[in-house]
């Protein structure tokens, strides 16, 4: 069922969240807040090195250590074979995986776990670190992505074999795969172009920077059932890796959701909760584990980073007749890097007839990539929009027109695939085109950049219960941790449908074994699937709740209309009754058939397109070119805004993460290999003093494949950015950056190159 | 090694409680009063996830020893609220969807109660400076500097229009 945007009360509206009071008064748990009796504290051991063989790992003397009660290393954990698994955002293996978690063999990065210990406190816990003594053979390194591509580079794989080329080679590299994408024939398109501009752009990897470090605990029996109560965006998920990782059955693991403190992708699969489980199981007690922040930056995430070749083709009147995309992704120490994503996402804004998109995914020295954000999509975008800009300058045309001529609409045939329907990317245009910030006027180094980006956004399998309480409220039970205000719009929908008040309804996230199987919280999937799940499962509720009025009064239930949470009879033929209130009809539900309860589980198809259309204002300070945020604006097609604060600041959140992977933030490595760079002093994310406010413009072109129209949020808002601060600083001096950061070295470097500094007067 | 024994004040309760000579306060807040409300996103001072005030002074208190509460007074997180009844800040945060995970949102708001105590009137620019030394990494901060600066007006006996009511 449909409906309709003008007779909702909840949807649409602005209520405070379900969760909210215990979040502002220090309440709620996160994954470090939980303690068990007789808990034992675990830590993990990681590489110094980039790359080595690890010829042996000593624990005797850290296992005489007072308070020492375990240690393992990969040894304990059982050998699994290579096996593709589809529970996170992004191709994982599960053998890779396991060696993740723990060094097998060789140490691929510095921070990869060797060996944990479990002990009484902290501080012994610390001390044991030490004495666990690593022999390692050092092994050369490699870092970049394209040294790594290069023949006789360090090879971390023996037995990676690039995929997607024709013959199989004979020897491995560090290339895991090789994809392409092809629409029409690009090169006789470039035959027919009158401008053509090809550029090389690149982007280091950043972190995803949640402030919650990974934290978990975990319970181990005797009896072989096993508790695991952590942070993460899909507890669905930890049971999943933790028994194949450790080789149980799902039914002995209890997943239990903690509020999660930020995720953007990183938490899409586990690092410490096998690593707990095995020293549970071995000490027979709770073991918990909280990682450092220096151990987020060493040993999760980051995104990839990558180059980014772009060649576009042009009639003189702006028309584009063809495209050429290379990009070549760090995947880290493990294949699987989101290079699908990122050649499917650079060009779909864009109506062009003929594409050749070519991608590699490239193992190097790094930890292994997680998810980011629409992972891949701002990677390629900072490239293609980026370029896009070059073109428009080239045309010597206003970039925004450039894109309204070229812009994918209903009907355009995407190169990856699809055929666009309901996509709302010309809308944004226009609302970029009649906003006020495009008419406001610019002052010396000051700089105007418009970018606009896509990502698919997902649907998949969901869970939901929806119970009718006693006394007429509402529980909604769903499997998705709420990692930025989705209780409220489950709590909105149910509301919506059950034709109750939104305080009536209590939103509940539930473990493994209290609610039917949900993909984790990613993909921008949780109001769109879980959402559809919830409002089914009220919609479930609704007929019982008919059928129950229809036995009171003794008619037909398709006589029972229901309106505003309550039963009234059809039409004059139905009969004459006074209307029944939920709450009346809960109350007699023992004598109706017993209690009203629904759960609904969906693999939600038709998941909506989302583009948006960014400006961003700029200030340079060629002294110490440092690039301030004068004034963004996000547009973007949110099919329809459940709770419009929310989305707002899902635009928001993305918009300045996007900015901080523009202007400040990267990986640092030294010549050995080793992270300079582990800290939130010296990785840089954006301060509340660096930014204006960031304005968010929602459109809604509803998704007719939702209910309401939902159509994911989360992921686009990060797309666009780097390309819009690089236009924009183009644009205000007239230097054009291609490689991220835009940090001030770099910056006062372009500057000096552009516009040479006077000699000093007494040289 | 023995533990030392400290008498404090948190959260206007006298408080005793033993700790190692090189715990911090956030750990000992944590650990050994299962006040978790102050979190740890970086232990170095970095992150603001930690802020508590002591002697009306804002600090992290991850770069605080426990023992330095000796004698001093303390309010964390847990502490903002009067009974049931919410401070403007937290009252705010909730109206403007200041938060979103929620893990910044206690160092925030006794980052902001801080600003509070100490300036009435701030301007939007002195509300980003005070709370530049606080992380969030959902909200892009627009929200919360909406929602700090709203809850002063609140403290200044001034009535403006929740977004909740929009």
């Amino acid at each position: 069922m449909a409906y309709d945007g003008e007779s909702l009360k909840v949807v649409g509206t602005r209520p405070i969240r379900p969760d909210g009071v215990e979040k502002v008064v220090g309440r709620a748990n996160f994954g470090a807040d939980m303690v068990m009796p007789g808990m034992l504290w675990g830590k993990v051991k990681r590489s110094p090195h980039a790359h080595a063989r690890i010829k042996s790992i000593k624990t005797d003397k850290a296992l005489k250590h007072p308070g020492v009660k375990a240690v393992v290393t990969a040894a304990d954990f059982p050998e699994i074979a290579s096996e593709e698994a589809f529970m996170g955002e992004g191709p994982m293996n599960f053998r890779d995986l396991s060696y993740n978690c723990m060094a097998r063999g060789k140490v691929l990065y510095d921070g990869h776990a060797v060996a944990a210990v479990a002990a009484t406190s902290q501080a012994i816990a610390e001390e044991a670190l030490d004495l666990i003594e690593v022999d390692y053979e050092v092994l050369p390194h490699v870092i970049d992505v394209e040294d790594a591509m290069k023949p006789g580079a360090p090879v971390l794989h023996d037995d990676l074999f690039t995929q997607g080329v024709e013959p199989k080679p004979s020897a491995p590299s560090n290339i895991a795969k090789r994809i392409t994408f092809t629409k029409g024939d690009a090169a006789a398109g470039f035959k027919d172009a009158e401008v053509i501009i090809e550029r090389s752009y690149t982007s280091q990897p950043v972190h995803q920077a949640y402030i919650e470090p990974h934290a978990c605990i975990v319970s181990a029996g005797n009896d072989g059932q096993c508790t695991v109560w952590s942070s993460s965006q899909g507890q669905f998920m930890v049971r999943a890796y933790c028994a194949k990782l450790l080789g149980l059955d799902m039914a002995s693991i209890r997943a239990i959701p903690a509020e999660i403190g930020g995720g953007f992708g990183g938490k899409t699969l586990v690092y410490l909760e096998p690593v707990a489980l095995a020293l549970s199981k071995m000490t027979g007690r709770p073991v918990k584990i909280v990682m450092s922040r220096e151990e987020v930056f060493r040993g999760t995430g980051p995104a990839a980073g990558g180059v980014y070749e772009v060649k576009l083709g042009a009639k003189k009147d702006g028309h584009i007749v063809a495209a050429e995309l290379t990009v070549k992704l760090q995947a880290g120490a493990f294949p699987g890097s989101p290079v699908g994503p990122a050649c499917m996402c650079g060009l779909a804004m864009y109506d062009i007839p003929n594409v050749s998109i070519v991608g590699y995914d490239v193992v190097s020295n790094r930890p292994k990539v997680a998810a980011y954000r629409a992972p891949g999509a701002p990677n390629s975008t900072f490239g293609t929009e980026s370029c896009i800009d070059e073109l428009a300058r080239e045309l010597n045309m206003d970039s925004l027109r450039l894109r309204e001529i070229n812009a994918a609409r209903d009907g355009t045939k995407a190169a990856h695939g699809p055929t666009w329907a309901n996509i709302g990317y010309e809308k944004t245009l226009q609302v970029a085109r009649g906003s006020e910030h495009l008419a406001t006027k610019l002052g010396p180094n000051q700089g105007r950049g418009i970018a606009s980006g896509f990502w698919f956004n997902i649907g998949g399998e969901s869970s939901a219960a929806v119970h009718i309480n006693e006394d007429g409220t509402a529980t909604v039970v769903e499997g998705n941790p709420d990692i930025g205000g989705s209780r409220a719009s489950m709590a909105m929908m149910a509301a919506e449908v059950l034709g109750i008040p939104y305080e009536q309804v209590r939103p509940v996230v539930a473990d493994t074994a209290s609610i039917g199987f949900s993909f984790l919280t990613g993909g921008s999937r949780v109001t769109f699937a879980t959402g559809m799940a919830v409002t089914q499962a009220a919609e479930k509720v609704v007929v019982d709740l008919k059928k129950r009025a229809a036995m009171i009064w003794d008619i037909s239930p398709e006589a029972v209309d229901w309106k505003d949470g309550k039963a009234y009879p059809a039409g004059p033929n139905a009969g004459s009754f006074e209307p029944l209130s939920l709450q009346e009809i809960a109350l007699k539900s023992g004598r109706t058939g017993g209690p009203i309860s629904a759960e609904i589980t969906v693999n939600a198809q038709g998941a909506g397109a989302g583009f948006a259309t960014h400006i961003c204002d700029v200030e340079i300070d060629k002294e110490t070119g440092y690039v301030k945020i004068l004034r963004y604006t996000a547009i973007q097609d949110c099919g329809r805004a459940i709770h419009p604060s929310y989305v707002e600041g899902q635009i928001q959140g993305g918009v300045t993460q996007g900015i901080g992977w523009a202007l400040n933030e990267e990986y640092v490595y030294d010549k050995n290999g080793r992270l300079d760079n582990a800290g939130f002093l010296d990785y840089r994310i954006p301060v509340a003093s660096d930014l204006p406010m960031i304005d968010a413009v929602i459109v809604e072109v509803p998704n007719p494949r939702h209910p309401f129209g939902v159509r994911g949020v989360g992921e686009v808002p990060i797309v666009p950015p780097m390309a819009a601060v690089a236009n924009a600083v183009a644009d205000a001096i007239g230097v054009r950056m291609r490689d991220l950061p835009l940090s001030p070295p770099k910056m006062r470097a372009a500057i000096d190159e552009n516009e040479p500094p006077r000699k000093m007067a007494a040289e | 090694m023995s533990k030392h024994h400290v008498s404090t004040t948190i959260n206007g309760e006298p408080t005793e409680f033993l700790c190692e000579a090189q715990q911090t306060l956030l750990d000992c807040l944590r650990d050994e009063l299962n006040l978790t409300g102050s979190k740890e996103g970086c232990g170095s001072g970095d992150c603001g996830a930690c802020s508590v005030i002591l002697d009306g002074k804002l600090v992290c208190s991850c770069l605080t020893l426990g023992v330095e509460a000796e004698g001093r007074t303390v309010i964390t997180i847990e502490g903002i609220a009067d009974g049931d009844k919410l401070h403007p800040v937290q009252q705010k945060f909730l109206e403007h969807a200041a938060l979103q995970c929620g893990f910044c949102t206690p160092g925030f708001i006794v980052a902001a109660k801080a600003l509070l105590d100490e300036n009435k009137n701030p301007t939007e620019e002195e509300t980003r400076y005070w709370l530049a030394g606080n992380l969030c990494r959902c909200t892009g901060y627009d929200k919360i500097i909406r929602a700090v600066l709203d809850a002063a007006a609140v403290m200044r006996g001034e009535n403006p229009p929740s977004p909740a009511t929009r």
